[in-house]
């Protein structure tokens, strides 16, 4: 199977330094804050970036992801998220 | 600064209630060393004294308030924020109560001292502005000293780590040199360039006539900005604003009325937008005597032009009605003379001839009006106060009726 994402399967995701990640209670959502602008993130969205600390790798990132939603087979939707978050510069891969 | 970059949206609940004000604009003084000609400050500005200006208390209080209904981002603007020298303590208590703190600033007062400050409270943006772009041009072509406090900031931004936005005020008067402004932002290490057009309020509208650029430049620049997007790429994004006066279609101005925006003027008069304090017949109500939510969610002000039921027919039965909202209420105001009218700008207006003179003047070979810019200073702003006390129409520029 291909992968989903040009990024090498070992990279590490981390947050871009001049975006912020929280959750907001106003809104119910986690939220990404960035040079006056917000994106306000879908839950799976807000759970892949908020484990983009730098210390997982992809594979790491999806298991957590399919054990907190209890399912399995979300490895190609978060590669394309990253891919997606990638080229909106939310996040580097290192 | 300007309020052109794409703000965010607002969740309104199913009751019709509006959502929280996202983001909060702190225009913490109307003091400024710079006199700039499109300055979006009322012309009155200089009946608020600095002793009017809400203390270091006043603005806490407005952003642990703010903060409590779902503010998310802060914006420290002015005049020139830096000259309240508290403005470390009130971005340090923004940070702490989890805004996105974006500071507006020509930069004259950023010492690296104070970059530093400003860093170590949680500062996490800074837009730097031209401002003065003749002269920063020619100190920039020339070489000499006063472009270094230009560097020496944009050094200190680097240093920081903080995003290199910058932003220029375009007009007439400086858009043929478009490329050597995109030029200077380069030398400077810029990474975000935004070029947005001036927009005809308050001193921008009086010097509107020598402000606004003619079609032929326009296209001109922005010929010029493509080239330079496609040459640079991902090293540096720019962002070109044409006048809405060019467009047959108004701006959902500030996304919509008391929907996601907030300012707090010097003196904490609470607006939905910077420039709405000019309508009539409308009590924006202080902070220093009502909460935030009750300034967002109950006030005449705020209320007032939520939503469509307070248009007229033009735009309520307008197809377009939610996808612009009838535009800006200044605007319909300093042009129709009616509040509630549809913004001129659009082309099913009835004033829309006004903004199609105005144009057309623009137009004219060698129509630079002979009228003298008048610049932004106290002491004009007092004269201007003193003609509108005799007369209670809008403040329009000369030579235009309605
Ligand atoms: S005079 Fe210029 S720098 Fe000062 S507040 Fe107005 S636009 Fe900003
Ligand atoms: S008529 Fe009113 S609602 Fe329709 S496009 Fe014009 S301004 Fe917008």
């Amino acid at each position: 199977m291909t992968p989903a994402t040009s990024a090498p399967p070992t990279a590490c995701p981390r947050l871009n330094g001049h975006f912020r990640l929280q959750f907001e209670t106003a809104q119910d959502a986690w939220v990404l804050l960035y040079p006056e602008g917000m994106i306000r993130l879908n839950p799976s969205a807000g759970e892949i970036l908020r484990r983009c600390d730098g210390s997982r790798d992809i594979p790491a990132i999806v298991a957590e992801l399919e054990a907190l939603f209890d399912t399995r087979g979300l490895d190609h939707d978060v590669r394309a998220f990253l891919d997606m978050a990638g080229t909106q510069r939310w996040i580097t891969l290192s | 600064m300007t309020a052109t970059s794409s703000p965010p949206t607002a969740q309104a609940d199913p009751a019709n209630r509006p959502g929280p004000p996202l983001w909060l604009l702190a225009e913490v003084t109307y003091r400024c060393p710079l006199h700039c000609a499109f300055c979006y400050n009322p012309t009155d500005f200089a009946r608020t004294t600095p002793a009017d200006e809400l203390d270091t208390d006043g603005w806490l209080r407005v952003l642990h308030q703010a903060r409590a209904l779902g503010s998310v981002q802060c914006g420290f603007s002015g005049g020139e924020p830096l000259m309240r020298d508290d403005l470390e303590i009130l971005v340090a208590e923004a940070h702490k109560l989890g805004y996105y703190t974006n500071l507006l600033t020509s930069g004259v007062g950023l010492s690296p001292a104070r970059a530093e400050a400003l860093k170590a409270a949680g500062l996490d943006h800074i837009q730097l502005s031209f401002q003065d772009t003749t002269r920063e041009l020619n100190d920039f072509l020339s070489h000499t000293r006063t472009f270094d406090l230009k560097q020496q900031v944009a050094g200190s931004i680097k240093e920081m780590g903080w995003p290199m936005v910058m932003n220029c005020v375009i007009h007439r008067l400086n858009i043929d040199h478009i490329d050597k402004i995109i030029e200077m932002a380069l030398a400077l290490g810029a990474e975000y360039l935004e070029l947005a057009n001036s927009q005809y309020y308050a001193w921008a509208l009086l010097n509107r006539d020598q402000l606004m650029p003619s079609r032929a430049q326009l296209e001109r620049a922005e010929r010029i900005t493509k080239e330079y997007r496609q040459k640079l790429g991902d090293r540096l994004r720019i962002f070109f604003v044409v006048p809405d006066y060019y467009e047959i279609r108004p701006k959902k101005c500030m996304n919509g009325w008391g929907n996601v925006f907030l300012t707090v003027t010097p003196d904490g008069t609470a607006l939905p937008c910077h420039t709405a304090r000019m309508l009539p017949g409308l009590d924006f109500p202080n902070v220093r005597d009502h909460s935030v939510q009750a300034i967002w969610y109950e006030s005449e002000g705020f209320n007032r032009y939520r939503g469509t039921d307070w248009m007229h027919d033009s735009c309520k039965t307008c197809p377009d009605r939610e996808k612009d909202l009838g535009g800006c209420r200044c605007q319909a105001w300093m042009l129709a003379g009616d509040p509630s009218a549809p913004d001129p700008v659009c082309d099913k207006s009835p004033a829309h001839h006004l903004v199609q003179d105005a144009v057309a003047r623009a137009n004219q070979p060698g129509a630079l009006a002979a009228r003298p810019l008048i610049f932004r200073d106290p002491k004009a702003s007092r004269a201007l106060s003193e003609q509108a006390a005799s007369s209670s129409a809008p403040a329009r520029p000369a030579g235009t009726t309605a």
